[in-house]
């Protein structure tokens, strides 16, 4: 029973995740049912094995990637409000992929792929340099130098763009959606899979360097290490989302978020259920985009763009109110204070 | 412990000037002196948290740049001042840190005993499942002191332990550090601003004016009307209680 108690939101998240998960493979323009998949009917077989499914392993690689990713990013940054979309590290993976287009007009998606893990992993180092160098006294401050330095990617991003006529090819990157993923073109974002196996086994070293410079050193972690460590898995998993799906927003910001207002910021204890409640979130989000004006759909980075705003007006306001005080859904002993 | 010629500077500006000292095993030693006089930059470098420009601080044999840091975390443990954290960790998960060197993330039973008399001997048991942000500032400096008792080293380096806490709290602090050292056997080194602390409790003290150590001595030898007035640049005088030598300064 205590186990099951401890694990309660764990349990109930994965279970929701995976009853959405099965009602999302049904849903879209052509009919595939059940009844024909187990009969081996071979067009609905194919539907759903070169469309539905790849679609279904996108969301859930995305969801997981992109809120373990912000999970990872604020620890390391000591600032709730760092994000892969309020690092720079989004508009430096576009960046990369305009750079691929540009110079490699041949390259595969896999050539983009590195280019585009290259530049994020570059652009994520140099704004936490740049915020390890100019110490904030301001919290808000890092995510704003944060924007800032990511519009500045993106301008130049979209200069050349422009001069070498590049804006609509390039815009495939720039709004996310999920409707081109099909089998064969998103296999890259499965690297999201070991990455973040990666990133729950340096759990703790991110929680330890997350205390501070002098913290780590005195349990012997050597910072600057795990540092770039953490921020290199980050960024690549940004990117390998980028590449395949383009930039979501939001969701490495609130996911995190929410999840620590209920859970902590203990990494180990926080990881599954951020992954969990991201991949969750990001289903949810597709699915209304696609039922909404159905039979045509919206791209994911608008329902996240709404729901995703509206959601962090409500954890500003909740943290205005309430500051960092933690949200308890069982009583514990520890209430005596 | 021996530190030789320890020298740092900051923007050609020295701050530690050829200090040279030996550390006394078991004791509690505390390090006082003006702003800017050098005692944290000292306690940084013996350390290893920060670089030093010229020197020698021989640990147990061998010069701290060469020990392993993970090695030296199981002998040495030091706690700068924590007030700025902000992150939602339990007072047990925070403890648990300490045994980090040992067993890096995964915890043994033997952690786990560990981590549970630590917790109790700090009393923080009835706490433990809270948030550190949650707690007065008194219990957060107890929870970080149980991590460093957990951290089972010989060395306990405490930069400003009483910092931005009430007389109530300071005193129960600093009575926590002479325990570290009577009942557990370890050696104390902490950085105090306030005399009478430093006069009350600890065993040495040694006094640092302009980067340079103007006395290092038991409490009795140092605790004078002549050596605080030249250290300090203001007038004091002595007063004997409870067969400690105190400090009035006016």
């Amino acid at each position: 029973m205590a186990v099951i108690k401890k694990h309660l939101t764990t349990i109930v998240l994965f279970a929701l995740l995976l009853v959405l998960a099965v009602w999302s493979l049904f849903i879209g323009v052509l009919d595939v049912e059940l009844s024909g998949l187990l009969q081996g009917d071979r067009e609905h077989l194919e539907v759903f094995l070169i469309s539905r499914l790849p679609r279904l392993l996108a969301i859930l690689c995305t969801g997981t990637g992109m809120s373990v990713a912000g999970l990872i990013m604020q620890q390391l940054c000591m600032n709730k409000f760092v994000s892969p979309t309020t690092g720079a590290t989004i508009s430096s993976a576009q960046f990369g992929i305009l750079l691929a287009l540009l110079f490699m007009p041949n390259s595969t998606l896999w050539g983009r792929a590195i280019f585009s893990f290259a530049f994020a992993v570059l652009g994520t180092w140099i704004f936490v340099w740049f915020i390890q160098r100019i110490q904030f006294k301001d919290v808000v401050m890092v995510p704003l130098v944060g924007i800032m330095f990511g519009n500045v990617i993106g301008g130049i991003t979209n200069y050349l763009a422009y001069k070498y006529e590049m804006t609509q090819a390039l815009s495939t990157w720039l709004v996310g959606h999920f409707s081109m993923v099909l089998r064969g073109r998103y296999e890259i974002v499965w690297l999201t899979v070991p990455l973040v196996a990666l990133a729950f086994l340096f759990a703790n070293h991110f929680n330890i360097v997350g205390m501070g410079k002098d913290f780590s050193q005195n349990l012997g972690v050597p910072y600057n290490f795990v540092l770039f460590l953490g921020l290199t898995i980050a960024a690549m998993i940004t990117a390998s989302v980028v590449v395949v799906v383009g930039s979501i927003s939001y969701i490495g910001l609130i996911v995190p978020n929410l999840v620590a207002m209920f859970k902590g910021d203990k990494i180990r204890g926080t990881l599954i259920d951020t992954a969990l409640f991201g991949a969750l979130f990001v289903l949810v989000c597709d699915m209304v985009g696609r039922m909404v004006i159905f039979p045509y759909e919206m791209p994911i980075e608008l329902i996240v763009g709404i729901i995703g705003s509206v959601l962090f007006v409500a954890l500003l306001l909740y943290r205005l109110g309430h500051g960092r005080k933690a949200i308890r859904l069982s009583r514990k002993g520890g209430d005596v204070a | 412990m021996h530190v030789k010629n320890l020298t740092k500077r900051y923007d050609g500006k020295t701050v530690v000037n050829s200090v040279s000292f030996a550390i006394p095993k078991g004791k509690v030693i505390s390090l006082i002196g003006p702003n800017g006089a050098g005692k944290s930059t000292v306690m940084g470098i013996i350390s290893r948290l920060i670089a030093r420009d010229g020197g020698t601080v021989d640990f147990e044999g061998s010069d701290i740049g060469k020990w392993k840091s993970r090695e030296l975390s199981k002998r040495l443990a030091i706690l700068t001042q924590t007030n700025n954290i902000q992150m939602k960790l339990t007072v047990r998960e925070l403890v648990t840190f300490g045994r980090f060197p040992y067993s890096g993330g995964r915890t043994t039973a033997e952690d786990q005993e560990i981590i549970d008399r630590a917790i109790s001997y700090m009393e923080l048991g009835a706490f433990e499942d809270q948030f550190i942000d949650e707690l007065s500032g008194g219990q957060r400096q107890r929870a970080y002191i149980a991590m460093v008792i957990a951290q089972d080293t010989e060395y306990v380096l405490l930069d400003e332990p009483t910092n931005n806490l009430d007389i109530y709290h300071a005193t129960n602090m600093m009575k926590i550090v002479r325990r570290l050292c009577d009942e557990l056997g370890k050696t104390v080194i902490l950085v105090l601003h306030e005399i009478n602390y430093a006069a009350f409790y600890s065993d040495y003290i040694c006094a640092f004016k302009d980067g340079r150590i103007a006395r290092f001595g038991t409490v009795k030898e140092v605790m004078t009307k002549e050596n605080l007035s030249q250290v300090y640049g203001v007038d004091f005088e002595i007063m004997e209680i409870a067969g400690r030598p105190l400090s009035i300064y006016y």
